[in-house]
């Protein structure tokens, strides 16, 4: 190394240094700490003990750990293709040139930055089986077949269709990167299928599609690596719509048992901290896998090189 | 071609007027829901504009709450002032007997339940019946009033009980709190990442690039998988119950915006740092005396993202915050939430609105640098 390479590694490092702290405290040490006690049984107030791969073993025959899986993928095999399909459809409709453009945007934008604390509480309100707004839109239309609307979040069967619903109202955020893509689309491709004579549809088929393909599955991959972590709001949600129950008990009849909730309360509430370092560890090679595959989809497009 | 183009003009509009109702009727519902009292939250059918209600009772108007929001026949009312505050009224046609019960002239509508069930309750608890006033239906106005007193009494009774009140916890400390891991957070979030950043963008050093793939590839680390052994480290440096577990990392660097700065930073011409190299400037000064100052929009966009998800955070502080004097404001109003149940929508409603409100300010004063920072994030893997 000449000694001009040498000053100029140390400026890099320099410059680097607090992130060279933090990838090793925040990030780095944890992992690896994590991918350990997964083969430990820890209670975080005596040291970990190893005990091989009986947590995974254990894992295997937990059939809470099965239904919390079961239902994650419920959701999240509901939510993510529903909200990249109203997010797309948004984005269409607002890449028309319609009048007040922007204030549709904003509008549709402004629930994904709502505290999930708030919206969780001001859902559950809406869901409320007798005095909610859900309810109450839908009873009058459901009692011309004499039915009425079901208690959503104390009903089993409803309660993950509830939250499905709720995440849709906040998929502003996509939407917002749909018609980014969207609008990246070149006009003079329009120009030239119209010429050719190519009608509406496919227009959208062979010249939209294409080219925001990439940037919908993308998204799409990180919708589902963030619907895998749902928490928050099933967390209160599944509290307070049940009554007295335990906040990460997943009611009603666990159809609210999440993932990400059995993992904290594994942690945090049985104070199993090595079994759920398990559970975090397969979550992260699911999570590993997925990001593997977004990275693919966008590396064709994305000139990184300077 | 011209005219079926201004047909699906129109179409479009009207599917985008009808989404925007969709999108807007939750944010509608919570703050017509905190600004009824509390009856007019759980009566049917639902009403969205609160009301007050006044009876007419010998020529003067006393004001009466109402269990059924129209006045309608079969609703009851209580006299909230004037000599029979207290008492309560049935709203339709009646007679009263002998005996003093209320027979009623008219079928009980539907939804007037509670007229059966207060009456039993009399007659079961052996008490005498209720003798209640039976008032006309004209003789019922009301006019529409928000009760804007719903917000500071919901912030009041967001501390809880007599035990938060020996340590004056209260919707100010919780609001305090979320300023604080806020801002301090913001602030590393800015300082650090600039400075990181720069070493990634702006130098050429040995090693550069595989740091920099590394630095990537930790952004597909779920928080699950850090969540025990941070604990676990916070907890040995006896930070477990204070703040500086959800702002002090933010000091340290985060690979997304360390990426988010880094491609900025590279679209500022090269030619400007050269110059100030010749010229004899340190790095540090052409850091700080050319890039930040051209910087500002990615600067302002990490500090926004930073103070949205710093404000919206439940998870860090649910693990790491244990007395309630160090809740954040989205902690506070689960704990509110899950202690009083859901009964008091109206406060429930009333703080849910007071915690959305400065994002939503934010957002408002911020929106171009949002959805700018937020189309170029998502479309830049």
């Amino acid at each position: 190394m000449t000694r001009r390479e040498k000053k100029q590694l140390g400026s890099g490092l320099a410059f680097t240094s607090l992130w060279i702290v933090g990838l090793c405290a925040f990030t780095a040490y944890p992992v690896i700490a994590s991918l350990y006690y997964s083969f430990c049984d820890y209670s975080i107030l005596k040291a970990p003990v190893w005990c091989g791969l009986e947590n995974y073993q254990q894992l295997v025959h937990d059939g809470l750990f099965w239904k919390s899986l079961r239902n994650t993928l419920f959701y999240a095999g509901l939510s993510v293709p529903l909200g990249t399909l109203m997010a797309l459809g948004l984005a269409m409709l607002l890449n028309c040139e319609v009048r007040g453009r922007s204030f549709f945007r904003l509008l549709f934008f402004m629930p994904s930055i709502v505290p999930v604390v708030a919206s969780a509480m001001l859902w559950l309100w809406i869901f409320n089986g007798e005095y909610g707004l859900m309810n109450g839109i839908l009873n009058p239309i459901l009692g011309l077949f004499g039915m009425h609307g079901p208690a959503w979040l104390a009903d089993p069967s409803w309660s993950k269709p509830a939250l499905v619903i709720m995440s849709l109202w906040g998929t502003g955020n996509a939407m917002v990167i749909y018609l980014a893509g969207l609008q990246n689309v070149p006009r003079d491709l329009y120009e030239a299928a119209e010429i050719d004579g190519a009608s509406a549809w496919q227009r959208f088929r062979h010249v939209t599609l294409p080219t925001i393909a990439p940037v919908v599955a993308f998204n799409a991959i990180m919708a589902l690596i963030g619907a895998m972590q749902l928490f928050a709001q099933a967390y209160i949600m599944s509290e307070a719509a049940n009554g007295n129950g335990n906040a990460s008990d997943g009611n009603p009849e666990r159809s609210t048992l999440f993932y990400s909730i059995y993992l904290f309360s594994t942690a945090f509430q049985d104070i199993r901290m090595g079994y759920a370092s398990a559970m975090a560890y397969i979550l992260f090679l699911v999570t590993a896998a997925l990001t593997w595959m977004a990275a693919r989809l966008t590396r064709s497009r994305t000139d990184d090189s300077p | 071609m011209a005219r079926e183009h201004k047909v699906s003009r129109r179409v479009v509009q009207g599917l985008l007027v009808l989404c925007s109702i969709a999108f807007v009727l939750p944010f509608a519902w919570l703050v017509s829901t905190s600004l009824k009292p509390i009856e007019q939250t759980i009566s049917l059918p639902l009403t969205f504009i609160p009301r007050a209600y006044t009876a007419e009772l010998a020529g003067r108007s006393v004001e009466v709450t109402m269990d059924y929001p129209v006045a309608q026949e079969g609703a009851v009312v209580r006299y909230e002032s004037g000599p029979n505050a207290g008492k309560l009224g049935f709203v339709g046609r009646g007679q009263r007997a002998g005996d003093g019960t209320v027979h009623l002239v008219h079928p009980v509508a539907a939804g007037s339940w509670h007229v059966t069930q207060k009456v039993e309750t009399a007659l079961g608890e052996g008490g005498p019946p209720p003798a209640w006033d039976i008032l006309p239906r004209s003789q019922i106005a009301s006019r529409v009033r928000f009760r804007w007193d719903n917000y500071p009494r919901a912030l009041a009774a967001l501390g809880g009980d007599a035990e938060a009140d020996r340590h004056r916890v209260g919707f100010w400390i919780f609001l305090r709190n979320s300023l604080v891991v806020a801002v301090l957070g913001v602030v590393g979030t800015v300082f650090s990442n600039a400075i990181i950043a720069y070493g990634f963008a702006r130098l050429r050093w040995r090693g550069r690039d595989a740091f920099f793939a590394l630095t990537l590839a930790t952004m597909m680390v779920p928080f699950p998988v850090l969540m025990v052994p941070l604990y676990g480290v916070f907890k040995s440096l006896g930070l477990i119950g204070t703040l500086l577990p959800l702002w002090l990392p933010t000091w340290f660097g985060s690979a997304f915006n360390i990426f988010l700065m880094r491609q900025f930073f590279r679209t500022i011409p090269e030619e400007l740092s050269e110059a100030a190299r010749i010229d004899g400037c340190s790095e540090w000064r052409i850091f700080w005396r050319i890039i930040v100052p051209l910087s500002t929009p990615v600067l302002v966009v990490a500090a926004l993202f930073h103070f949205i998800f710093a404000w919206n955070d439940f998870l860090g502080p649910l693990i790491y915050l244990t007395r309630k004097d160090t809740y954040t404001l989205a902690l506070a109003l689960e704990s509110y939430q899950s202690q009083n149940g859901g009964v008091q929508w109206h406060y429930l409603m009333a703080a849910s609105a007071v915690t959305i409100l400065p994002v939503i300010l934010l957002f408002l004063l911020a929106q171009r640098s949002f959805i700018r920072g937020i189309a170029t994030t998502g479309s830049k893997g």
